[in-house]
């Protein structure tokens, strides 16, 4: 009875999540177009400059290449680990003129045709390249480079990014985490304590943006946050500010309107956790003595622990993946994680590298849920 | 036995949408105000007079959605597309674009020099420029040092998010003359020199992704002045009453070009429609739409003569403009996204 379940689940969750895994370690572009070449270097010492057989199998692979129009892959894949060597196969493809004369002296012909064959650092980059499997791009994600030698060393400053995003997603997500449960605590309240007539009215009030199409939702928070916006006018009006608050294409944007959209997942959950305390203990916690402040630490709030645990995790989980709602609302300083991946899926086509930080992100996840159940107890997150 | 019938079950249900369902031509453009300007010129001209079945699709661009539709073999459902300068070479270099045949499309010289190749034709010609609004500075910005000079122009800039174009604009405002703007951008002295002068600006600017941005944020008061593609300008003048103004001083000339998928199943269809709308007489009524250039020399002599003025392909506008240096950008567009990726995020 479960199988159609278990292949739905198998088809769409873990096949593209073991592609995804698989892609951030697969490294064979390299191998596909130049596939002599990498037979070569694999014979390779690592010292000084490679064979003849080497400058004579690139040769035949790019002149192979070149023919097929296909130079511009290993020219790219090259570029991840140095920008100036897409320019070295580039060149060479088309000084080769896509004939390979018989009996040429490669290990002169090559560095005339592009002086850097001549050195080493574009054979150990093609060593490094040549796969099928490496840590290159899982590295790349994590600011990390391995040298010549093949120690890790972190990235120039002025190429150091992923680690920042990481830590400004974490930042951000758990930011957004925090604004939703304190607004989401009393709206719960409310809404378990007024009559079922009015909670309903509030309850569509609540709902309403989840029905709402994201994009909808990011457009209207630029309306009302800009300059001359909404609150800006409003505010100037009444004399409150002289000048307009700077509130969209900032972190402030970002996390009113994560905020906003994320604000459901966060109140039903409480809300749910609220329904099951009994009104009845609170009575008797008062009636024994109790304030309203010890009554609410002490009998109420560890009931409804589940609940705020439960939606604490669920925003935040859900916070990490989001990437339209920034790009609307923020600057570049304020992007997710998931800009970056797709910036690496469709601007720089750099896949290995996009897989790479997808997985992180699906890591980091996973570690942080990890770390969480061991701090709460799995069985103290509950949707009530 | 039960499980395998599933397992078949599942296989025959993936199989069916690659067992080659006959789809049409399908041309991609930038969707929008733009393509259904290419709509009324192009497309349906084309339809009515060939009789063939066009379908459309949009994108925004990316070399990375083009390599996804090219390896999706016979899932792609792309034919010819349109398509910025880096697109063009990156995907004729790595093979996923047709080499076209120049004798099946005129032969090279029938366009301006320098914007048909081996796999593309020009589609669009236009401009990165600088506006503003006129009811906000009488006087307006000039050049990009005034651009730069936020003490005699207060207010928010807005550019294009990503170095490319605003890293030459940044050493034209430094004083770097035209000419040797990518002589200097070559150096990585140059590089460091464009990231200082953005540096200066940085904190007023705001970070345009869709072409679409710019008006809105130059409407709304957002900001001051703001980098645009010149088409915009002028339709938002014509549409929503605005008084923006640009100018071509320094601006980026721009070639988009028309390509085919490499294994087309419509490939002497897609000839067919490129024959169609590099025609002279069909191309002088692009730059009417939305002021566009137009990339075929006989159509240019063709077009009113205040119109052709106001075009970046107007000898007097192409004068004072810097033409993209697409190879450069080839070379350098990966280290320096990086760059300003972690430049602009701190």
């Amino acid at each position: 009875m479960i199988l159609p379940v278990v292949i739905y689940l198998f088809a769409v969750f873990f096949v593209p999540i073991g592609g995804m895994l698989g892609l951030a370690v697969r490294d064979d572009e390299l191998a596909e177009v130049m596939p002599l070449t990498v037979t070569e270097i694999a014979k390779w010492d690592g010292a000084g400059l490679p064979g003849p057989t080497a400058f004579e199998a690139v040769a035949r692979d790019l002149t192979t290449a070149a023919n097929a129009r296909t130079a511009g892959t290993p020219a790219r894949r090259l570029s991840y680990d140095d920008p100036a060597l897409r320019g070295v196969i580039s060149t060479t493809a088309r000084g080769l003129k896509g004939e390979f004369a018989e009996g040429t002296d490669w290990t002169t012909r090559l560095p005339e045709l592009d002086p850097a064959w001549g050195q080493p650092a574009v054979w150990t980059a093609i060593d490094r390249a040549a796969g099928p499997y490496s840590d290159f791009f899982v590295l790349a994600a994590l600011d990390l480079r391995r040298d010549a030698a093949g120690s890790l060393h972190f990235a120039p400053d002025e190429s150091r990014l992923y680690l920042d995003v990481l830590a400004r997603t974490l930042k951000i997500a758990a930011s957004v985490t925090a604004i939703c449960l304190i607004l989401a605590l009393p709206a719960a309240y409310l809404l378990k304590s007024v009559s079922t007539g009015t909670q309903g009215l509030l309850m569509i009030v609540l709902l309403l943006p989840l029905w709402t199409s994201l994009l909808v939702r990011s457009a209207a928070w630029m309306v009302i946050l800009q300059k001359n916006g909404i609150i800006n006018n409003v505010l100037l009006k009444i004399g409150i500010i002289d000048a307009p608050l700077e509130l969209v294409f900032n972190r402030t944007g970002v996390l009113i309107a994560l905020s906003h959209i994320l604000l459901p997942y966060a109140v039903l959950p409480v809300l749910g956790a609220m329904r099951n305390v009994s009104a009845t203990q609170t009575l008797a916690a008062s009636s024994l003595g109790a304030g309203p402040v010890r009554t609410f630490f002490s009998v109420y709030l560890p009931q409804i622990v589940p609940g705020i645990s439960a939606a604490g995790l669920l925003v935040f989980i859900l916070a990490l993946g989001y990437y339209i709602t920034p790009l609307l609302l923020g600057g570049p300083g304020d992007q997710l994680l998931p800009f970056y991946i797709a910036f690496n899926t469709t601007q720089t086509v750099n896949w290995g590298l996009a897989a790479a930080l997808g997985s992180i992100l699906l890591l980091a996840t996973l570690l942080l849920y990890g770390v969480y159940v061991k701090l709460v107890g799995a069985d103290r997150i509950g949707l009530g | 036995m039960k499980k395998v019938l599933h397992w078949a079950a599942l296989a025959t249900l993936t199989a069916i949408p690659t067992a080659g369902i006959a789809r049409d031509l399908t041309v991609v453009s930038w969707g929008g105000i733009f393509q259904d300007a290419q709509r009324t010129v192009f497309f349906d001209p084309f339809k009515a007079e060939s009789g063939l079945p066009l379908a459309e699709d949009s994108w925004d661009g990316g070399v990375g959605a083009l390599r996804s539709k090219a390896e999706g073999g016979d899932a792609n459902t792309w034919d010819v597309i349109e398509v910025e300068g880096d697109e063009l070479a990156i995907g004729c270099e790595e093979g996923f674009l047709q080499v076209l045949d120049p004798a099946k499309l005129g032969g090279i010289e029938k366009y301006l020099p320098g914007t048909a190749s081996d796999c593309g034709i020009p589609a669009n010609i236009y401009s990165m420029v600088m506006a503003y609004d006129t009811k906000v500075f009488t006087d307006g910005p000039k050049n990009w040092a005034d651009f730069w000079d936020l003490k005699k122009f207060p207010g928010k800039r807005a550019m294009r998010q990503g170095p490319k174009m605003n890293l030459e604009f940044a050493l034209m405002a430094d004083g770097v003359p035209q000419a040797d703007v990518y002589k200097v951008l070559a150096t990585p002295e140059g590089v460091d020199r464009a990231f200082a002068k953005l540096d200066e600006l940085k904190p007023s600017i705001v970070w345009w992704t869709s072409g679409n941005q710019p008006m809105q944020l130059l409407g709304s008061g957002e900001v001051a002045m703001t980098t645009t593609y010149h088409t915009r300008v002028g339709n938002s003048n014509k549409t929503d009453g605005t008084q923006f103004k640009l100018t071509y001083d320094g601006s980026m000339f721009l070639v988009d070009s028309w390509v085919v998928m490499k294994d087309s199943p419509h490939l002497d269809n897609a000839y067919k429609l490129l024959e169609f709308m590099s025609r002279p007489a069909v191309q002088v009524k692009w730059p009417e739409q939305l002021g566009g250039g137009v990339g075929v020399t006989e159509a240019q002599t063709m077009l009113d003569p205040a119109l052709a003025e106001s075009l970046p392909s107007a000898p007097e506008n192409v004068a004072v403009s810097l033409p993209l240096d697409v190879p450069f950008w080839i070379a350098n567009i990966d280290a320096l996204n990086t760059r300003f990726a972690a430049w602009s995020g701190n």
